[in-house]
C-alpha cells in the first residue's frame, strides 16, 4: 500500500485496531468503547464503523467469529490477527511521527 | 499488495465468494444485533419502546446504505477478479481476431505434438497392457549371457525354478508371441497369440468375460490340454458374438483346440506391437513352436516372461535375488547354465517386443516436441510483446488510476492462460485423433496390422495440465515483464520512432527470434541426419542380393502336412518353380533374414578350440535348402553350398560365416573341420560371406547353416530369385502351388528390399516425425522472424523516410531490412550449431553411419534455414523499400 489513506478513514483504522488489540469485541462494543474512549469526541458513527470493520477483516487485519455474547445472544466478535498487529504498530508510529511534527508546528510561539 | 496480505485475506474473500448468501445474512444479523442493542439501551434510558427505536435507527443511519457499504467495503472476492479478467482477457483477444487465431494455432500445434509424444510414452512404454493390473510393479524377465549384451529367452524349467524361489516377486509368469493359422468357415487368416503359463490370466488380473481362464496345471504335459481363450474381438468377428461359444472345438495349426473363455474388451495381451487373438497354455508349445518338446528341456531358451514384484521392491533388489537364483542354477547345472543369468527390465525396455525398437525413436520425440513448444511460446510470447507494445497506452492509463501492478500482470496472466487453455483443448484433440497414428507409419508384417496405441489417461491430461500451466507463465510473464519498464510519463515521452537494427528495446523480441532460429535449426540437423542415415541404412548392402529375390511362405502346418508329405511337397515345388521361365533358382529357409522371426541359438562346441573357462560358446543359425546362398546371392568363399544330397540319411553338415571361421578356426580354413551342434557332431563343408541377419545395424557376428533336411520344419519361407515381376511371379507361385494341393494358402509375397525397409521402419517413423515437426518448426521461426521484422520496420517509417529522403535508394533500404533479419537468423544460428552440436548425440541409436556433427548436415540446414529467413524478410524489406519520404516527413 503506497498510497498514504486518508487521515479520517486512517485514524478510525488505527482505531478499531488498538482496541481491538485490547481484547476480542463484537460491534456494539467496539462502538461503546469508541465513544467512551475518546470521550464522544470524534463522534464516529455506527454507520461508517461497520463497513470499516468489513473492509479490515478482508484486508486480514481482523478476524471475524461468531459466538454467545455477555447477554447470551449471538454476535460476531472481530479479534487482531497477526497482520493486524504488524498494520497497528506501523500506523501507530506514522501516527505518533504525524502528530509530533504537527504539534510541533502548531505550539510554534508567534515571534 | 505483499504476498502476506493477500495469503491473509485469501480466507474472507473465498468464503464471500462461496457462501456469499450466508455472508450477506451474517452482515444482516450483525446489524439487526447493533440496533436491538442501541433500542434496549434507549428503554433503559427511559425512552417508550417506539421511541427507543425510532431514535436507534436516527443514530445507526440508514441500515440499506450501511449494508450496501459494507458490501462495497468486503470488494471483489478473488474469483470475481478473475472472472472479470477472464471476459476482459477474452474481448482483449477478440478485438485482434488474427492474432488470436495465429496464437491459438501455435499453442495447439505445439501442446497437441507434446500430448499426442505423451500418449505415445504411456501407452506404448509406460502402460502398455491396457487391463492388465498394477503394470507398475511388472518388469520383463528374459535370458542373458555372460560376454554377450541383448538378452535372450528364459528355459522353461529355469523359469519355474525362478517362479517357486523368488521371495520378492508376487507373481511371474510367461506370454510368448506366436501365430497361427485359424480357419472358420471358409475364411483363413494368420492371427498372433500367446504362450502362456498356466497361471496367466490370475496374475494379470484379467478374468474372462464367458468361460474360465487356465487351470493349474494345464501348462504341463505335451501337448497334453489343446484347451484355447479367445479375445473379445476374435469373438466378435469371427463367431458373431455367439454366446454358446465355449466349448467348442477350433483348429488352430491345424489342432482341435476346446474354447474355453472369451477375454473381456479393450484387452489386449500383453506384447508391445501387436494385440493377441488367442492364448494357449504352454503344454501346446510343441504345436506354436519349432524344436519339439521343450518344457524339461533347460537348454531350450524360448520363453519370454514377466514377473511382478511385491509392493515396495525395488528393481535392484529383485535382480539381486534373482541374479542369485540364477547362480545357484549355473552351479547346479553347469552343462546347460554355464555363463547364464536371468535379467530383469522395466516394461519401457522390455527386451523382447516392439517397446525396445520404439524406445529411441519415443526418446527423441519427447525431446523434439518439447522444442516445438519452445519454439510455438516463443512465438505467442512475441507475438504478445508486440500487443503489450501496442497496449503501453491503455496499461499506463490502468496504472494512473490506480490499478496496482499485480492487478495488470494478473490480467496479462489471465490473458495468457485463455491462450494456453485454448491451446490445450484443441491440442488434446489434435492428439486424440493421433493417438493411433504411429501404427500408420509402420508397415504391416505378414497381413497382421501392428497395434500400438496411444492412451489418453489422466495422466497425459495431468501432463497436457501441467504444459499449460507452463505455457501460461511463459507466454504471459513475457509481456508482464514489460509493465516492469512501464512508468506514468511513458506514452507521453517522444514517440516510439525506432530504428532498425537499434538494439536496448527490441533485445527482447529479437533474443526470442534468435532463441526460435537456434531451436529449429537443432530441429533441421536432427532431421537431415536421421534422413542420411536412413538413405545410408537402406542404400548399404546387406551381404544378400534385394531386388530380384522375393519372399514368401506356405502354411503347409495349417493344412494338416505331416513331416515327409511336407518334404516332398518342398521339393516338388523347387523343381516345378526351377523350370519357370525368368526363376533363376528357389530355395526354403527357416528364417528369412531381417524378418521378425528369431534365430535358435545353439551351444557349440568346436574342434580344437579352446574356451575360456567363464565362456560357453553359443551360436545362432538358420536351416536352410539347397541353393539357398546362390538364390540370395550371398558369395561362397570355399567348399560348398547344401545340395538335394544333404539329407536325413547323410551326414550332417553345416556352412559358417566369415566371422565365425576367423573366431573358431583363427583364421584357417575350417572346410573338412568339425562341429558340434546341439550335441551332435557335424562337419563343415563351406564358408560364406557375413550378412546381415537380424539388423541392418547389427556387426558382423558368427553364425551358422545346418541343411533344412537334417533340422526340418514344416513352415519355412521359400526364396525365389526371379527376373519376373513381383505380380507376375506370384501368380505363376499360384498357379504351381494349386497344381499340387488346391488346398494351400500363400502368405504375403514381399522382395527382400521390402523386407528391408520393413525393418528399418523405426527409422522411418523418427525420420518422418522428426521431418514434419522440425518443417512445422522452421515455419514457426520463419512466422517469428516475419514478425519482428514487420514490427521494426513498421516502427521505424520515420527513419526510413529520413533516409530515403537523403538519398537512400528502395535497394539500399532492401538490403537494411534484410541484413538485419540474417543477422538474427545468424545469431541463432550459432546459438543453434553449439547446441546441436551437443545434442544430436542422442540421436545414437538412430544413427547409423553418419557421425552427429556430419558438416555436410550442418551447412544443408544452414542453407535452408537462410533461405527460410531471407523469404521471411522479404516482405518487410519490400515494405520499407516503398516508405513515402514525402508522407512520413509530413506526418
Amino acid at each position: 500500500m503506497s498510497k498514504p489513506s486518508d487521515l479520517v478513514q486512517g485514524t478510525l483504522d488505527m482505531l478499531i485496531l488498538k482496541i481491538l488489540a485490547l481484547e476480542p469485541l463484537n460491534g456494539w462494543a467496539i462502538s461503546q468503547r469508541l465513544k467512551q474512549m475518546s470521550s464522544e469526541v470524534l463522534g464516529v458513527s455506527d454507520g461508517s464503523l461497520y463497513p470499516a470493520l468489513h473492509k479490515l477483516e478482508h484486508r486480514g487485519w481482523i478476524r471475524a467469529h461468531w459466538k454467545p455474547s455477555e447477554n447470551n445472544r449471538r454476535a460476531k466478535f472481530y479479534s487482531l490477527t497477526r497482520l493486524g498487529r504488524k498494520q497497528l504498530e506501523k500506523e501507530t508510529a506514522n501516527w505518533n511521527r504525524v502528530s509530533a511534527a504537527i504539534s510541533g508546528i502548531v505550539q510554534l510561539k508567534e515571534a | 499488495m505483499d504476498i502476506e496480505q493477500w495469503l491473509y485475506s485469501l480466507p474472507p474473500r473465498l468464503r464471500s465468494f462461496f457462501h456469499p448468501h450466508q455472508v450477506d445474512q451474517e452482515m444482516k444479523e450483525e446489524l439487526r444485533e447493533h440496533l436491538e442493542q442501541q433500542i434496549r439501551e434507549n428503554i433503559a434510558k427511559g425512552m417508550s419502546p417506539e421511541e427507543a427505536r425510532r431514535s436507534a435507527v436516527r443514530t445507526m443511519g440508514g441500515i440499506p446504505q450501511i449494508e450496501q457499504q459494507c458490501r462495497d467495503a468486503r470488494g471483489g472476492s478473488v474469483l470475481d477478479d478473475f472472472t472479470q479478467d477472464l471476459r476482459y482477457g477474452l474481448r482483449q483477444l477478440l478485438r485482434s481476431p488474427g492474432f488470436f487465431a495465429v496464437a491459438i494455432l501455435c499453442l495447439t500445434l505445439g501442446i497437441g505434438a507434446n500430448a499426442a509424444v505423451f500418449s505415445w510414452v504411456e501407452g506404448i512404454l509406460f502402460r502398455p497392457y491396457p487391463a492388465v493390473a498394477h503394470q507398475e510393479r511388472l518388469f520383463a524377465l528374459a535370458g542373458t549371457a555372460r560376454g554377450e549384451t541383448g538378452a535372450g529367452g528364459l528355459s522353461w524349467p529355469d523359469f519355474q525354478d525362478l517362479r517357486r524361489n523368488c521371495s520378492l516377486c508376487e507373481e511371474a509368469f510367461v506370454s510368448k508371441i506366436t501365430g497361427s493359422t485359424l480357419s472358420v468357415g471358409d475364411h483363413a487368416e494368420t492371427v498372433r497369440g500367446s504362450i502362456v503359463s498356466a497361471n496367466y490370466f490370475a496374475a494379470i488380473g484379467v478374468r474372462p468375460i464367458l468361460g474360465r481362464g487356465f487351470e493349474p496345471g494345464e501348462d504341463v504335459g505335451s501337448d497334453s490340454h489343446p484347451v484355447v481363450v479367445i479375445s473379445y474381438q476374435l469373438w466378435r468377428d469371427r463367431y458373431k458374438g455367439d454366446p454358446e461359444i465355449v466349448g467348442r472345438m477350433q483348429r488352430f495349426d491345424n489342432v482341435p483346440h476346446t474354447i474355453i473363455g472369451v477375454t473381456p474388451e479393450g484387452f489386449y495381451g500383453t506384447f508391445v506391437g501387436w494385440g493377441m487373438q488367442f492364448w494357449v497354455p504352454a503344454s501346446m508349445e510343441e504345436t506354436f513352436e519349432s524344436g519339439g518338446y521343450k518344457l524339461e528341456d533347460r537348454d531350450a531358451r524360448w520363453i519370454e516372461a514377466y514377473v511382478r514384484l511385491k509392493p515396495g521392491v525395488r528393481q535392484s533388489q529383485a535382480q539381486q535375488e534373482i541374479s542369485a537364483i540364477a547362480a545357484r542354477l549355473e552351479t547346479s547345472y553347469p552343462a546347460t547354465n554355464r555363463g547364464r543369468s536371468i535379467g530383469i527390465w522395466p516394461l519401457w525396455q522390455t527386451p523382447f517386443n516392439h517397446a525396445r525398437t520404439m524406445l529411441p525413436t519415443l526418446e527423441v520425440m519427447v525431446a523434439v516436441v518439447a522444442f516445438v513448444l519452445l519454439i510455438a511460446c516463443a512465438n505467442v510470447g512475441n507475438l504478445l510483446l508486440v500487443r503489450s507494445f501496442a497496449r503501453r497506452h491503455e496499461m499506463s492509463v490502468r496504472l494512473a488510476i490506480g490499478a496496482s501492478r499485480v492487478r495488470l500482470v494478473k490480467q496479462l496472466l489471465t490473458e495468457g492462460l485463455i491462450l494456453s487453455a485454448l491451446g490445450t483443448a484443441g491440442g488434446l484433440l489434435v492428439a486424440y485423433w493421433c493417438r493411433h497414428a504411429l501404427v500408420l507409419l509402420l508397415p504391416t508384417r505378414s497381413g497382421v496390422a501392428m497395434y500400438l496405441p496411444g492412451q489418453m489417461d489422466a495422466r497425459v491430461m495431468a501432463m497436457s495440465a501441467i504444459v499449460c500451466l507452463l505455457v501460461t507463465l511463459i507466454v504471459g510473464i513475457i509481456p508482464a515483464f514489460r509493465t516492469r519498464h512501464l512508468d506514468l510519463a511513458g506514452p507521453l515521452k517522444a514517440d516510439s520512432t525506432g530504428v532498425v537494427g537499434a538494439r536496448g528495446r527490441a533485445w527482447m523480441r529479437s533474443g526470442l527470434v534468435v532463441f526460435q532460429v537456434g531451436l529449429s535449426f537443432i530441429l533441421l540437423v536432427g532431421a537431415a541426419l536421421l534422413l542420411e542415415s536412413l538413405e545410408k541404412i537402406r542404400s548399404t548392402s546387406p551381404g544378400f542380393i534385394t531386388t530380384s529375390v522375393v519372399t514368401t511362405g506356405v502354411s503347409l502346418v495349417a493344412a494338416g502336412y505331416d513331416v515327409p508329405r511336407a518334404k516332398i511337397f518342398q521339393d516338388e515345388l523347387i523343381d516345378r518353380l526351377s523350370a519357370l521361365p525368368g526363376v533363376e533358382s528357389a530355395a526354403f529357409a527357416c528364417v528369412t533374414p531381417l524378418g521378425y522371426a528369431t534365430y535358435s541359438s545353439t551351444p557349440i562346441v568346436v574342434d580344437g578350440y579352446q574356451p575360456s573357462l567363464e565362456e560357453q560358446p553359443s551360436v545362432e543359425y538358420n536351416q536352410v535348402g539347397p541353393g539357398y546362398f546362390a538364390t540370395l546371392g550371398i558369395p561362397l568363399f570355399s567348399g560348398r553350398e547344401f545340395v538335394r544330397t544333404d539329407d536325413e540319411n547323410a551326414p550332417l553338415v553345416a556352412i559358417v560365416n566369415r566371422t565365425m571361421a576367423t573366431r573358431y578356426w583363427a583364421g584357417e580354413d575350417p572346410v573338412g573341420r568339425r562341429l558340434q551342434v546341439k550335441g551332435r557332431w557335424t562337419r563343415v563343408v563351406g564358408v560364406v560371406a557375413d550378412s546381415k541377419y537380424e539388423s541392418m545395424r547389427e556387426i558382423p557376428r558368427p553364425f551358422f547353416y545346418v541343411p533344412l533336411r537334417q533340422d526340418f520344419e514344416r513352415g519355412p519361407a521359400l526364396n525365389i530369385r526371379t527376373r519376373q515381376s513381383l505380380s507376375s511371379m506370384r501368380a505363376a507361385l499360384v498357379r504351381e502351388v494349386r497344381a499340387l494341393d488346391a488346398n494351400l494358402a500363400l502368405y504375403e509375397m514381399i522382395t527382400l528390399q521390402e523386407q528391408v525397409n520393413r525393418s528399418t521402419s523405426p527409422q522411418l517413423v523418427a525420420v518422418t516425425l522428426v521431418s514434419i515437426l522440425g518443417g512445422l518448426a522452421l515455419l514457426l521461426a520463419g512466422v517469428g522472424l516475419y514478425g519482428v521484422m514487420s514490427y521494426a520496420v513498421a516502427q521505424s517509417t520515420r527513419e526510413l523516410g529520413l533516409r530515403m529522403a537523403l538519398g537512400a535508394g528502395a535497394a539500399n533500404l532492401l538490403r537494411l531490412v534484410i541484413s538485419r533479419g540474417l543477422r538474427l537468423t545468424a545469431g541463432g544460428v550459432l546459438f543453434g550449431t553449439v547446441a546441436a552440436l551437443a545434442v544430436t548425440r542422442l540421436l545414437g541409436q538412430l544413427l547409423y553411419n553418419v557421425s552427429p556433427h556430419d558438416p555436410v548436415v550442418f551447412g544443408l540446414a544452414l542453407a535452408v534455414m537462410t533461405t527460410t529467413a531471407i523469404f521471411a524478410c522479404l516482405l518487410p524489406a519490400w515494405r520499407a523499400s516503398r516508405t513515402d519520404p514525402a508522407r512520413v516527413l509530413r506526418d
